[in-house]
């Protein structure tokens, strides 16, 4: 077992032995949540902050659910950061909670960098739930974890994510982690989403959604807001699906039982058609299902190194 | 008079102005250079400088004092102290202030400010345009009988052609330098680190090098048709380097500067997302930064300024994109030359000189940057092998946030003279 480390603040960080790490612990907890009485007693005792300042309902959920299979008692905290400039500093807001003797928090930020400032500043654990454009570490662990279910290894897998890539931290954090565990990587979006430098990376970049399908083991559809503050020049929805949706008739030019994924909300009609939404290539439902083994692993593992410490 | 003289003996005197590198002594008296020759004798108070560089104080154009309104980050006595710990004797105040120096009136009031309180030379930069919004002209015409010797927007750069124009043309008429700060907002709007592999990473929204260069060359253009100087401020580029190299070779009258962190610093010290390297323009590529030393060691780029921007703590130990613009650099800027462009062959002394004291000082058309006899005694003696760590604590500027905290570097200032007034340094 490789992890000796009190936060989880992005994947770029890991070592493909420490996402192994996560991803083999997910294993054992699934198995949890199969049972009659779904909890175990690893985090008995231990306090959990969600720690949201931006709206968000599933990633919060499945938080909340997995510490409470864990036996951890959960605080939910949602807050509004337009009033920030006044208000309490984050890292103050990080102190009172550790004042509060609170072991982790889990944390979603609008401004890239925050958990990590957070964690700097404090000694109980962090987990970023995302920040910003930067990362979602547990996004990104639950469909690596949902794709190694399904097709037994992601060394050499072929993997297209599809979609905003310019501000979508689950992109950036399935780009760092794929490459590392050895699958190749390749991101589609109109120019105007892609963000420079993106094959730094190690991914490759194409403008032409069939390219992205053929050949393809897996594509992993992001969900497209286009109520952004104007900066960038986006296409129009329809457009957009037209060009870039998923659809059946574009899937049975694909490799047979290609995996489709979406970290959700879904925009029917937008990145993809309900028929494949709904269809026997889309694996939506079973990440969600994952993303509580995946997020009792991460808590599990972090909590334990701190006590290890102390 | 005998108590008012000063002798810097022995040291390695290196003076651009009269062609001086060579060991040797400076008498001064009172406030002013009486001799400069070897074996002087016949003084009581003896600085010796065996071992040690003396070169004319440094001339930094480009600082906030951040007098009048900011005082809690900055002010004209804590700046100026700074300024002497650094080496410098004379800067530029620039204008950003609130209010902003855009009227006879608060040009009066820094006057008097900087009367009570400074340490050093101060001297005044005013805005080009009312409250530095880029809408309406500042009381330029009221500036020069005020002793102003420059006028820019700093922290903006000005939209509008017709009034970049305009202000090109009154700094010519009444001989003021103008001081462009390039940047055209609309090419990379509310950026915060360089475009390219390191925003994408940190997820970040990007400042390119195209938003800079593409003003430089509008505002070259604009000086090229008025037949005006121009000086551009922190340039960071690679293309920047570019387009002003060709417009010096066909003969417009731009100067440029740049700051001590574009030339020994990339933006991969960004990804710690560590707002003290958040500064604007921001550091850029590897590539860029070597293109800045080219620049440098080319002659294309005049002058090295801190663009000192001091900040307090609340202000910068926060959310990244939160967190305000700049650097402090009067404590470390001659230093980092040392360190980066000394040490690596980028210039030799007497360029540094140059580009630290004496070219500023003939772009702002002041008496300064020199060593000849008669003129003041502002002089910096430098222990140029001694290595230095840099601590917050040791600073005198009221604010800590300097990119180099932590840092190694070489060259430490033993002494800063100013109007014959010494200070002594650490031991």
């Amino acid at each position: 077992m490789t992890w000796n480390r009190k936060d989880l603040l992005g994947l770029e960080e890991l070592s493909k032995e420490e996402i192994e790490s996560i991803l083999s612990t997910a294993e054992s907890f699934k198995e949890v949540s199969s049972r009659d009485i779904k909890k175990v007693p690893a985090l008995r005792g231990k306090t959990v902050v969600n720690l949201f300042y931006e709206p968000s309902t599933r990633t919060r959920v499945s938080f909340e659910v997995a510490a409470k299979r864990l036996s951890a008692d959960v605080i939910n905290i949602a807050t509004e950061t337009s009033s920030v400039r006044k208000g309490e500093t984050l890292i103050d807001t990080g102190r009172n909670i550790e004042a509060l003797k609170a072991d982790i928090i889990v944390m979603r930020h609008n401004f890239s960098g925050a958990a990590l400032m957070l964690a700097r500043h404090l000694n109980i654990s962090v987990v970023n739930a995302g920040d910003g454009w930067h990362e979602h570490p547990t996004q990104a662990l639950l469909d690596i974890f949902t794709l190694k279910e399904k097709l037994g290894r992601i060394e050499g897998l072929k993997v297209s994510i599809v979609g905003d890539i310019a501000h979508s931290r689950v992109a950036r954090s399935n780009a760092w982690g794929l490459t590392k565990l050895g699958a190749k990587v390749t991101v589609c979006a109109p120019k105007m989403l892609i963000p420079p430098g993106m094959e730094d990376f190690g991914v490759s970049v194409t403008h032409d959604i069939e390219k992205a399908l053929k050949d393809a083991d897996a594509v992993n559809v992001l969900r497209m807001q286009f109520e952004r503050d104007g900066e960038t020049a986006f296409p129009r929805q329809l457009e957009y699906f037209k060009e870039f949706g998923i659809t059946q008739n574009r899937l049975k030019r694909a490799k047979k039982g290609i995996i489709v994924m979406h970290p959700g909300p879904i925009n029917r009609g937008i990145e993809m058609s309900s028929q494949v939404a709904d269809g026997e290539n889309s694996v939506i439902l079973e990440q969600v299902t994952n993303g509580i083994a995946v997020r009792m692993a991460v808590l599990f593992l972090v909590d334990k190194t701190r006590d290890g410490r102390e | 008079m005998e108590e008012n003289r000063l002798l810097i003996k022995g040291g390695r005197v290196i003076d651009p102005a009269n062609n001086l590198d060579e060991v040797t002594d400076i008498l001064v008296e009172g406030a002013l250079i009486a001799k400069v020759s070897k074996n002087i004798r016949g003084c009581d108070k003896i600085i010796d400088a065996s071992g040690k560089l003396v070169i004319p104080g440094l001339v930094d154009m480009h600082v906030h004092l951040r007098e009048p309104g900011r005082e809690d980050k900055e002010d004209i006595l804590s700046g100026t102290n700074a300024a002497l710990h650094g080496g410098v004797t004379s800067l530029l105040a620039m204008p950003n202030t609130s209010p902003a120096i855009d009227s006879s009136f608060v040009v009066g009031i820094l006057k008097d400010a900087i009367e009570r309180s400074a340490r050093a030379n101060v001297f005044i930069c005013g805005a080009i345009t009312k409250a530095r919004e880029g809408k309406e002209m500042a009381e330029i015409d009221k500036f020069k009988g005020q002793g102003v010797i420059a006028i820019s927007d700093d922290g903006s750069s000005i939209d509008s052609e017709e009034i970049m124009s305009d202000a090109l043309r009154l700094a010519k008429k009444y001989k003021i330098l103008p001081i462009c700060h390039c940047e055209d907002n609309k090419i990379s709007p509310r950026g915060v680190v360089n475009a390219g592999f390191t925003s994408t990473r940190l997820g970040l929204r990007g400042i390119t090098n195209e938003s800079e260069y593409k003003r430089i060359e509008r505002d070259i253009k604009l000086a090229e048709k008025l037949d005006a100087a121009l000086h551009i401020a922190h340039v960071s580029t690679k293309e920047s380097v570019d387009v002003i190299s060709r417009a010096k070779k066909r003969g417009v009258r731009v100067s440029c500067e740049t700051a001590p962190h574009y030339f020994s610093l990339d933006d991969s010290f960004v990804l710690s997302y560590d707002a003290n390297f958040k500064m604007n323009p921001p550091l850029r590529s590897k590539e860029d930064m070597l293109a800045v030393r080219e620049g440098l060691s080319s002659g294309v780029i005049d002058v090295i300024a801190s663009d000192h921007a001091p900040h307090t703590e609340n202000e910068k130990d926060i959310e990244f994109e939160r967190a305000e613009f700049g650097v402090t650099g009067l404590e470390t800027e001659l230093s980092v030359a040392i360190t980066h462009l000394i040490n690596n062959k980028i210039l030799g002394w007497t360029e540094l000189v140059r580009k630290i004291s004496l070219n500023p000082s003939r772009l702002l058309g002041i008496d300064k940057g020199t060593l000849g006899v008669g003129k003041d005694a502002d002089i910096t003696v430098i222990d140029f092998n001694k290595e230095w760590v840099v601590k917050k604590e040791e600073f005198l500027s009221k604010s800590g946030n300097s990119a180099f905290l932590g840092n190694k570097l070489q060259g430490l200032v033993e002494y800063t003279i100013c109007a014959g007034k010494v200070y002594k340094w650490n031991s």
